[in-house]
């Protein structure tokens, strides 16, 4: 379990992360980029930008 | 032990809505459904969903005996006859407008009155997430209006986490489906009218305000439009606190008010196509969806709410609210989930 660095909430993650690897917050829904094996680390993933008429 | 439910007024969408459900709770047995219209007709008549239900509607004078009476009755309706509803049943639930606010005053400004003042004190408000505590062995209680649940939902997290405290401007805009104005309808409310419009049907004085400042303690200048939906309302809600709130202040606030309430869910800016409240992702569940974002250079908070209004905004809250004042467990008879994909709910 790691805290989401969005929300604050526990992440329940499985046992093969690897760095790069994207994953999703249950409790607010972000995504979620693994930085770090050893302890796992996260960081709120990039967006992908999107176009709505702007 | 089964427990007997009449619905009065059970041909109009909330109705059908609240036969739906408890028809599917395991706890409660529909002995009766009335209406003045459609006396000795099917129910599955006027609801399609319900054809397989063995139910006529009978008259509305003739009530049963039962353990709990739903009123879906136009509002001015359940004041007048609350005697004898109460008089039928153990445990009332009022669907309409008239139990709901806490003091005659509000319906002196914002309705024509009320018949029964003295009975305001005894009602308590249905939405199990602002009252909780006071509904276990309730015996009148008052569901809210969909348009000021969809706000007070949204908004409550941040009057109980000092975020703010009352005096604050917020600018709230609801858009909302059209099976809130009723099985009735009108000119306005035919189809070649009302698809594809996006009609500012209450620009200011809506009535939900009362309800808004009654139960958060605030004022909020209010305005609804009338959307190309049948389910749903989405609150948009623009406040601006007195002192900067951090993101990390909101998820706080939200965690802290709905992490453990099984019918709100919060999606914020997270992936996915649905990054924040979405109508079409709770049509026809009893779920909530509450979101913001912050707006630093504006000193803005956005907050957004998205709920069926014929679910968690009536007869979803009237059940939830029911199953907490009998004691059941609370999500039973709503554990459904929407659907996805959806076209317009």
């Amino acid at each position: 379990m790691v805290d989401c660095p969005e929300c604050g909430a526990g992440v329940d993650l499985h046992d093969d992360l690897e760095v790069g690897e994207i994953v999703d917050c249950a409790t607010c829904g972000a995504e979620l980029e693994v930085i770090g094996e050893g302890p796992v680390d996260l960081d709120t993933a990039p967006e992908l930008e999107e176009d709505w008429g702007e | 032990m089964t427990t007997t439910a009449s619905v009065v007024g059970g041909t109009g969408f909330t109705g059908g809505e609240l036969l739906r459900l408890l028809d599917g709770h395991p706890e409660f047995a529909v002995v009766q459904a009335t209406s003045r219209s459609e006396a000795n007709k099917t129910v599955g008549g006027v609801h399609p969903n319900l054809r397989h239900m063995n139910l006529r509607f009978s008259d509305p004078e003739d009530l049963d005996s039962v353990d709990v009476l739903f009123a879906c009755t136009p509002h001015g309706v359940s004041m007048e006859r609350i005697d004898r509803f109460r008089d039928a049943a153990g445990t009332v639930v009022d669907l309409s407008a008239d139990f709901r606010l806490p003091a005659a005053e509000y319906y002196d400004d914002h309705y024509d009155g009320h018949d029964r003042p003295e009975l305001l004190a005894e009602a308590e408000y249905a939405l199990p997430e602002l009252n909780r505590e006071n509904l276990p062995g309730a015996d009148l209680v008052a569901a809210g209006g969909c348009n000021a649940t969809a706000t007070i939902v949204g908004l409550l997290p941040l009057f109980g986490h000092d975020i703010l405290s009352g005096g604050e401007r917020i600018v709230v805009d609801v858009k909302v489906g059209s099976s809130e104005g009723g099985a009735g309808g009108g000119a306005a409310a035919s189809h070649a009218e009302r698809s594809g419009v996006v009609r500012p049907y209450a620009p200011t004085g809506h009535r939900h305000e009362a309800e808004i400042e009654a139960y958060l303690g605030t004022s909020v200048s209010f305005t609804v439009h009338a959307v190309d939906m049948i389910r749903g309302a989405s609150a948009t809600c623009h406040v601006f606190p007195d002192d900067p709130v951090s993101k990390g202040d909101m998820w706080g606030a939200y965690r802290g008010q709905y992490e453990d309430e099984p019918f709100v869910r919060m999606a914020s800016g997270g992936g996915g196509v649905y990054r924040y409240p979405e109508p079409k992702a709770v049509a026809g569940s009893n779920v909530a969806e509450v979101g913001f974002e912050v707006d630093p250079p504006n000193e803005r908070l956005v907050v957004f709410s998205a709920i069926d209004n014929m679910m968690k905004g009536s007869a979803g809250q009237a059940v939830h609210a029911a199953n907490v004042a009998l004691g059941f467990e609370e999500t039973t008879g709503l554990a459904a989930t929407g659907f996805h994909p959806i076209g317009s709910p």
